[in-house]
């Protein structure tokens, strides 16, 4: 465990714990121009946590433990997540404690503590998302694991540092079958994850078509601001995985100069800033699909991760 | 079920029954000590073989014991230990009579005995006594017309697979007794088909008993009717004696075969994994949900131990063993959560009479330990790092992501389907559970029973607890267990060196790159929680008022009422719709109209229940061709004594013909 590997490894967990809400902010920035829209500024996230932070909370009639830890619980893994997803560096200490298929566990437990949140009040809102979220989350874990089945083909391992610094070393991951299929395929399951267009609708404000805003319905003051964090900084933290999966320049290996760490950092605040814009954009044209259309767009990324994985065996197979 | 829900259960306020449950709950403890016991000793070099030749004519008995039984000895013996505990508080307010209590501790002796056998007749001798005593347990409520239809299922399928057992060894032994140690050397004689007869038979036989599909109608209605301590006996110990045969005869005696036997055993596994999980998600029933996470369960176990076949058919030796090894500590992790969620259930029952999910809810503020003792075997069953299951899964997703069979295309592109299942299987087998939890255990009470239900008394507390800490220990100290795991692969191998997957603190397969550590994992996401409950409570804190209760927002209606909530049922319904083509449900619709008028409705009644398809489909049109068959017979059933001796005349006739 030397030196540089803990800074970078720290500073992927305060940059994403920090950058967050920003994100968010951006993403509603991008949305906002392109709908015609002056937009509320890129910061307004972080303002809205500072009022909720300062505001009163409520414990809803009737609700038990679980409603009152589920938001730390998220906070919890998802921070989690950013200390084991490679950001900025591939040597980082943490690597060992986790692979691809913890970082997905542990995302998963922090969805699935929301959902018994969302049963825990009792009411209808809460009943309904945390149902559509379990369907949602059962159906989305087969592509999840086949795509990342697909990308730890060409590296031989499962864990996260392995897979990015075998695609830093190659360059050309990008362009073989496996890489691009395996990434639309866990792009779009990214998609289901985080609760964007077109499988949950994050700024909706009508209960009935609402999955996500459902299940937090009765979370106010800073528990709502710790949800909300939580939200952001798990879109960071798989949006910058899709992105350096596939196009990992830029990213730390082990020079551990202080120069080498700004740029790794500069370069995935563009990666992900890049992908979040496209994602936004994207966002404007779609709508949101029925809830029971969602297991054909999930059965469709499921193929194309299978054929991510039976590709790498016919074209791509030099890493094995 | 409807005698269940109205009989108000005061049962454990009355008076104690004597001490015929404290003797039944201490044998019980004493037949688990005993079995811990046999099993350090069976670890330890093994016990040497007894053969006690006068007690069965011809062939004997012959006990021995290694490691392989060792390891199932030990489980056995931990879960008797806890639901011994738990008995002792259990039986005191259920109205079964002295003979099914004292069943419990024999029962367990009866697996035991079957762990012991050392040669085929003495595993046929004991395995039928295990089936009679469960069978007898299960009987405990008798009366009840839902026990005795489980009863007869369970029987029924049961005497099957072990007539498929019995056929299937005795072509193995030939006409010897079966000597294991002698069986092993010489099974490799026997032809190439009669081997995959013998595979075959038993497969299906050990099959049935670990509930794998379509073998598996009897589990859930028998899990779901016994009493709470026996269905925790018969899901942790029973359906793990099915896995026992697989790998004592199939692995061990018989050896290397052909590669399609691994292929039958990993779609076997693979399909029962995803119709027990799926079965699981929209069941109400919290007893019928978790027998069918036991056939999901089983169905994974499987799953790993046909994989290892099928890698070691393939040579990769390495691979083979991380599959079993991740199959064996599925099994391990199964038998602790599974005692625990059962002894849980049973402790719903006990203290509302529900079993329905529907009507339960509200029960973590009245149960508040049996709650968390089911959340924490809930978090086992699905599979989530921090649980019980986690670690099992990580190892058999590793053998599968790291296996290639570079010859054969349609196993390579059945890999990654195995891997989907695999995580349909997770994912669904998590909505189960997630249902399991926050609806009968969270929100508000739905009936009576729930909310009038108050805490157990404290020796089934402690007897979940023993559990608990059963599924503590595999969930976060894998390390405990690498001696055990190691000891079975050199029985299973033999002959082969391999270098099992390293257990440690972390965990990491020799030869391949990854690895994680499930206690670091749990370690700093708990310390995180921690320090986020801080930042909560402190953060800004100068300007903010207290906390305060608030009543629930019901779009400014007023107050929420019960029946607003959403039910497992409604919880499961998108689950249901998505799949509707697999479990094909039954709907009826029925409109009632006015007599004036046939345009105005009076009433509409819609009404879906959900049944086992497979049984469904299968077994129906079976036992139709059967009662049809026996109507045909039927007519020879005159009552006249000369027809009768007439056709006994014929038959011989026939024979000696045939014979001659």
């Amino acid at each position: 465990m030397s030196v540089p590997s803990v800074t970078g490894t720290l500073v992927q967990i305060v940059g994403a714990a920090a950058a967050g809400p920003l994100l968010i902010g951006w993403t509603r920035q991008v949305r906002a121009k392109l709908e015609g829209r002056q937009g509320a500024g890129v910061l307004q996230p972080y303002r809205d946590l500072r009022k909720q932070f300062g505001r009163q909370s409520i414990d809803p009639i009737g609700t038990t433990m679980v409603f009152a830890v589920a938001p730390s619980i998220m906070a919890a893994t998802t921070l989690m997540a950013a200390a084991l997803v490679p950001l900025v560096t591939v040597i980082s200490p943490a690597d060992r404690i986790g692979d691809m298929f913890a970082v997905v566990g542990l995302l998963l437990l922090g969805t699935v503590s929301l959902v018994l949140a969302g049963l825990d009040t009792g009411t209808a809102f809460g009943g309904m998302g945390a149902s559509r979220m379990t369907t949602i989350l059962a159906l989305v874990e087969p592509t999840l694991l086949v795509a990342v089945f697909a990308l730890s083909i060409p590296a031989g391992s499962t864990n996260l540092a392995g897979m990015v610094a075998n695609a830093a070393r190659r360059g050309d991951l990008v362009l073989s079958p496996t890489g691009a299929l395996a990434v639309i395929a866990l792009l779009i399951v990214v998609l289901a994850e985080t609760g964007r267009l077109p499988f949950d609708n994050p700024t909706t404000h009508l209960e009935l078509t609402m999955v996500h805003e459902a299940m937090i319905l009765e979370y106010s003051g800073p528990r709502l601001a710790i949800l909300e964090w939580s939200s952001g900084v798990r879109l960071l933290v798989l949006t910058g995985l899709c992105a350096n999966l596939i196009l990992p320049w830029g990213i730390e290996r082990g020079t551990g100069s202080v120069l080498s760490l700004c740029v790794a950092t500069a370069a995935i605040a563009l990666k992900v800033g890049v992908l979040n814009g496209l994602v936004a954009s994207f966002e404007v044209v779609v709508a949101k699909v029925r809830l029971f259309k969602v297991p054909e767009l999930l059965a469709g990324s499921f193929l194309i991760g299978l054929l991510a994985v039976t590709a790498s065996y016919f074209v791509g197979s030099q890493g094995r | 079920m409807t005698d269940l829900q109205s009989r108000p259960v005061e049962a454990h306020r009355k008076e104690p029954r004597g001490s015929r449950p404290l003797l039944v709950g201490t044998s019980t403890i004493l037949v688990g000590g005993l079995s811990i016991v046999l099993g350090i000793a069976a670890m330890s070099g093994g016990i040497a073989s007894v053969s006690i030749s006068w007690l069965l004519p011809f062939s004997g008995l012959q006990f021995s014991a290694d490691s392989t039984s060792g390891l199932f000895l030990l489980m056995n013996g931990a879960v008797g230990i806890a639901v011994g505990t738990y008995s002792i508080g259990y039986y005191r307010h259920s109205h079964s009579g002295t003979f099914s209590l004292m069943m419990l501790p024999l029962f367990l002796l009866t697996v035991i005995a079957v762990l012991l056998a050392g040669s085929v007749t003495t595993l046929l001798l004991m395995w039928e006594l295990m089936a009679v005593s469960s069978m007898l347990l299960l009987l405990t409520e008798y009366r009840k017309k839902e026990v005795r239809d489980a009863a007869q299922w369970y029987g029924a399928l049961t005497q099957l697979g072990f007539l498929a057992i019995l056929v299937g060894t005795l072509i193995m032994s030939g006409g010897s007794a079966g000597v294991f140690s002698t069986l092993a050397i010489t099974s490799h004689h026997l032809s190439e088909s009669l081997r995959d007869l013998v595979f075959v038979l038993t497969f299906i036989g050990f099959g049935s008993k670990a509930g794998l599909v379509p073998l598996h109608v009897w589990l859930p209605r028998a899990h779901a009717e016994a009493p709470g301590p026996v269905s925790a006996v018969m899901s942790a110990v029973m359906a793990a004696m099915g896995i026992y045969g697989i790998m004592r005869v199939d692995l061990e005696l018989l050896g290397h075969g052909p590669r399609w036997w691994g292929v039958v055993a990993l779609s076997v596994g693979a399909v029962s994994a995803l119709y027990g999980a799926l079965q699981a998600s929209v069941a109400t029933d919290l007893k019928r949900l978790l027998g069918y996470s036991t056939t999901e369960n089983m169905g994974i176990v499987v799953l790993a131990i046909g994989m290892s076949m099928l890698l070691g058919g393939y040579g990769q030796y390495e691979l083979a063993a991380v599959a079993l090894v991740a199959g064996t500590y599925q099994l391990l992790a199964h038998a602790a959560f599974k005692t625990l969620t059962f002894l849980a259930a049973g402790a719903v029952h006990s203290a509302t009479g529900l079993r329905n999910l529907d009507l339960m809810g509200g029960l973590a503020k009245r149960l508040p330990v049996t709650s968390s003792m089911f959340a924490v075997g809930a978090l086992g069953a699905s599979g989530l790092p921090l649980g019980a299951g986690f670690v099992g899964e990580w190892l058999l997703l590793q053998s599968l992501i790291h296996s290639h069979f570079g010859s054969s295309a349609p196993l390579e592109f059945a890999i990654p389907v195995a891997v989907g299942v695999l995580a349909l299987t997770t994912g669904l087998g998590t909505a189960a559970v997630v249902k399991a939890y926050g609806v009968g255990f969270l929100a508000r009470p739905r009936s009576k029973g729930a909310e009038s239900a108050t805490e157990v008394g404290l020796p089934m507390l402690a007897g979940m607890a023993v559990a608990a800490v059963g599924c503590l220990a595999v969930a976060i100290a894998p390390a405990l267990f690498n001696g055990v795991l190691t000891s079975l692969m050199t029985v299973l191998y033999r002959g082969v060196s391999v270098s099992p997957p390293r257990l440690g603190a972390i965990l990491s397969i020799p030869g391949f790159a990854g690895s994680t550590s499930p206690i670091l994992l749990a370690g700093s996401t708990v310390i995180l929680v921690v320090l986020a409950q801080v930042a909560i409570s402190s953060f800004g804190k100068t300007n903010r008022l207290p906390n305060r209760d608030a009543n629930l927002w019901a779009c400014g209606n007023g107050i929420l009422g019960e029946r607003m909530q959403y039910t497992a049922t409604s919880f499961a319904e998108p689950l249901q719709r998505v799949f509707d083509n697999v479990l094909k449900p039954e709907v009826g619709i029925e409109v009632t109209h006015y007599d004036e008028s046939h345009y105005l409705v009076e009433r509409v009644r819609y009404s879906r229940t959900i049944v086992d398809s497979i049984e469904d489909r299968i077994y129906r049109p079976v036992l139709r061709g059967f009662l049809w068959g026996a109507n045909l017979v039927r007519v020879f059933h005159s009552g006249r004594i000369s027809r009768y001796l007439a056709l006994g005349a014929a038959g011989l006739f026939v024979v000696l013909v045939v014979s001659h």
